[in-house]
């Protein structure tokens, strides 16, 4: 009942005036963000950071954790309206929310598309709510080898869940870590891979990185098709939004379902993409009218959308309990904790209850306002999307680069982002993922600390991973993860060679 | 599309040369851990080594993709040459921006960065060009530096101004 009281004391920190019109200003922007192609969740949250760093870190993180949910909105409404995905985890929602739009059924398909995120959400939520809590007062007796094999699993799960090949996710993470490695060593205070270069010496910012990456990159990808003039148009009205509702009841096990892969695939760290793509797959073969699925059906849209949202939302959970962010925006978000002088992982919910409560209260009220703002406004927020590309490219590279600034007031870091930025646009088109490498880099640090602290304990022998029950089950889950597509390929050969 | 600008270069070219790049980079992290010392010190694990098998793992994972990137061939492309030039067109100006913010500050550079964009990429008539790349540097300067207090790069014109 304890955590009761803080949840409700955690509402009365997320009502106070000033949190509510963070939420609202957070909500917009994020929906401009998710609707803006370059600019998503992720790198939209890196750029605004350094913008909170005077504000109260529960203030901060509550408009910073609003732009993450209208991003995840508002990448629905260009999928629904346009046929473009604004953001990866919107592309499953394409498939049926377009047609639906051609039918003349673009109403339909957006309430559908809103509701079913506030559902997924909001059940993400309530899971954080009463499960958060649990993990970290478990995670409280972790040790260092405890520690480096929850990181284990997290990026092990990267491995085996993500769609990319398995030696491209290695490559992309292994360099991840490699650039948190550069600058100066935590433990012996020793410089270490900066080859003379002075401006290494703190090490490469994730922040930088997310910028070039995700912003810069996408920009690039985006000029590969020119810059085509793009329109639309859009009404939604209560009427329509009535109706949907009336409709969606009869989608509960589909909801449910998605709901429940998405909270799994948004804890470990595969992320809203995979499971939107997941859940939308499995809706497709098991829906009676599963055949008519990428003609426009509304439950092609709930189940993607259900389960993106609730991915995204519970990326948190093992954000704030165990320190390990489960999305690249989650670990952009833990990033910003750490500049605002806290310290993640489980001591949160005993250090910092206002903190802790007041954004899992700012994630139930942001969301509730994040349905009502895309709602009423989504004439407004398509109409952005009639400016043509040719202003808004330069502007967000703009944006880009103030942000990259200002993060440590350097004039290399912005270069670096350009780096980055050509970087990211390779990768991607060769199908490297970035995510593995951006959650790298941030964590980087923490994992050696955890491995070379583990390995001081035991006098160097790998034994100590393997030392107790907690420790050995724990790593034993992360090689099952890492070598999750072998072991598939293994059964279904034995299932074939046995029939 | 006509016919030239379908052409470009290979899709295996590209995967071939990234892997390389990865596996060069592990090279030089290998080499800088071992710089750094890889064995035991008096204070237990030395600075490299930890990065020494990430550099290790690297360059394994980049032979192994190498191997991929071999033996398929798809004949994809990719990118069309033209395409390519899409690209190139924000890369370089983007780079002589961000080039030159160390001499004439965030916001001129932003100014002509965002002017020569819309006029050259955009083909925007001058009024709603300048209109843009004068309105958006100054919203800036607004929102970051009076708002948000967050200083911003200045050259001469600023000092000038007495900004």
């Amino acid at each position: 009942m304890e955590e009761l009281a803080n949840l409700f004391h955690g509402f009365a920190v997320a009502l106070q005036p000033y949190n509510i019109m963070l939420m609202i200003i957070g909500i917009t922007l994020g929906v401009i963000i998710g609707v803006l192609p370059g600019l998503g969740g992720a790198n939209g949250v890196a750029i605004l950071l350094p913008l909170t760093f005077s504000m109260p870190p529960t203030s901060a993180i509550i408009m910073l954790s609003c732009i993450y949910w209208g991003a995840l909105f508002g990448g629905a409404i260009t999928s629904i309206l346009f046929n473009i995905p604004g953001e990866p985890w919107s592309v499953a929602t394409t498939f049926d929310g377009y047609p639906m739009a051609q039918q003349g059924r673009p109403g339909e398909a957006l309430t559908a598309a809103f509701t079913s995120s506030f559902v997924g959400a909001l059940f993400a939520v309530i899971m954080i709510t009463l499960v958060a809590p649990l993990v970290a007062g478990f995670a409280l007796r972790f040790g260092p080898a405890e520690k480096f094999a929850v990181y284990f699993l997290a990026f092990c799960s990267f491995v085996g869940l993500s769609k990319e090949p398995p030696f491209k996710t290695i490559a992309a993470m292994m360099m991840g870590f490699a650039l948190a490695a550069v600058g100066l060593d935590s433990i012996t205070g020793q410089l270490r891979l900066t080859f003379g270069v002075t401006e290494l010496l703190n090490g490469f910012d994730f922040l930088i990185a997310v910028i070039g990456l995700f912003g810069i990159g996408e920009i690039l990808l985006t000029m590969e098709e020119g810059l085509a003039f793009r329109g639309g148009n859009a009404t939604i009205n209560l009427r329509v939004v009535l109706q949907t509702w009336r409709e969606l009841p009869a989608y509960w096990m589909t909801s449910l379902r998605s709901c429940l892969i998405g909270c799994w695939m948004g804890v470990t760290p595969a992320g809203a993409t995979p499971a939107s793509f997941m859940s939308y797959g499995i809706a497709k073969r098991l829906a009676r009218r599963g055949n008519n699925f990428g003609k426009g059906e509304i439950e092609g849209v709930i189940a993607p959308e259900t389960a993106a949202h609730a991915a995204g939302t519970s990326a948190l959970l093992p954000m704030l309990s165990l320190g390990v962010p489960g999305s690249p925006t989650a670990a952009v978000l833990l990033g910003g904790l750490l500049i605002w002088g806290l310290q993640p992982g489980p001591m949160l919910f005993v250090e910092q209850k206002e903190f802790v409560w007041g954004l899992i209260a700012s994630m139930y009220l942001g969301n509730l306002a994040g349905l009502l703002v895309v709602l009423t406004c989504v004439p407004i927020f398509a109409a952005i999307l009639r400016v043509p590309f040719g202003i808004i490219a330069p502007l967000i590279l703009v944006l880009c680069a103030i942000g990259a600034y200002s993060v440590h007031n350097s004039t290399f870091d912005v270069m670096l982002m350009l780096v980055f930025g050509v970087l990211g646009y390779l990768l991607k088109k060769c199908n490297y993922p970035l995510a593995p490498l951006v959650l790298a880099i941030v964590l980087g640090d923490k994992a050696e600390e955890a491995f070379r602290q583990s390995l001081l304990g035991s006098q160097g022998s790998l034994g100590v991973f393997f030392s107790n029950g907690l420790v050995s089950t724990i790593m034993a889950l992360g090689l099952v993860a890492l070598f999750w597509s072998a072991i598939q390929e293994g059964y279904s050969r034995l299932r074939t060679s046995m029939a | 599309m006509t016919e030239r600008s379908e052409r470009g270069p290979a899709h295996k070219t590209l995967e071939i040369g990234m892997a390389l790049l990865i596996g060069v980079f592990g090279l030089v992290v290998i080499f800088g851990s071992l710089k750094a010392g890889i064995n035991w010190g008096a204070e237990g694990p030395r600075a490299g080594f930890f990065p020494f098998y990430i550099g290790a793992a690297i360059v394994v994972a980049s032979a192994i993709n190498l191997w991929h990137a071999q033996r398929d061939d798809d004949g994809r492309l990719f990118a069309a040459w033209g395409q390519l030039r899409q690209v190139m067109s924000v890369v370089v100006p983007t780079a002589i921006y961000v080039g030159s913010m160390p001499f004439i500050g965030l916001y001129v550079a932003s100014m002509v960065f965002i002017a020569w964009f819309m006029r050259w990429l955009g083909g925007y008539r001058w009024l709603t060009t300048i209109a843009v790349a004068v309105g958006m540097p100054v919203l800036t300067y607004l929102v970051f530096e009076r708002w948000f207090l967050v200083p911003l790069p200045k050259g001469p014109l600023e000092d000038w101004l007495g900004l």
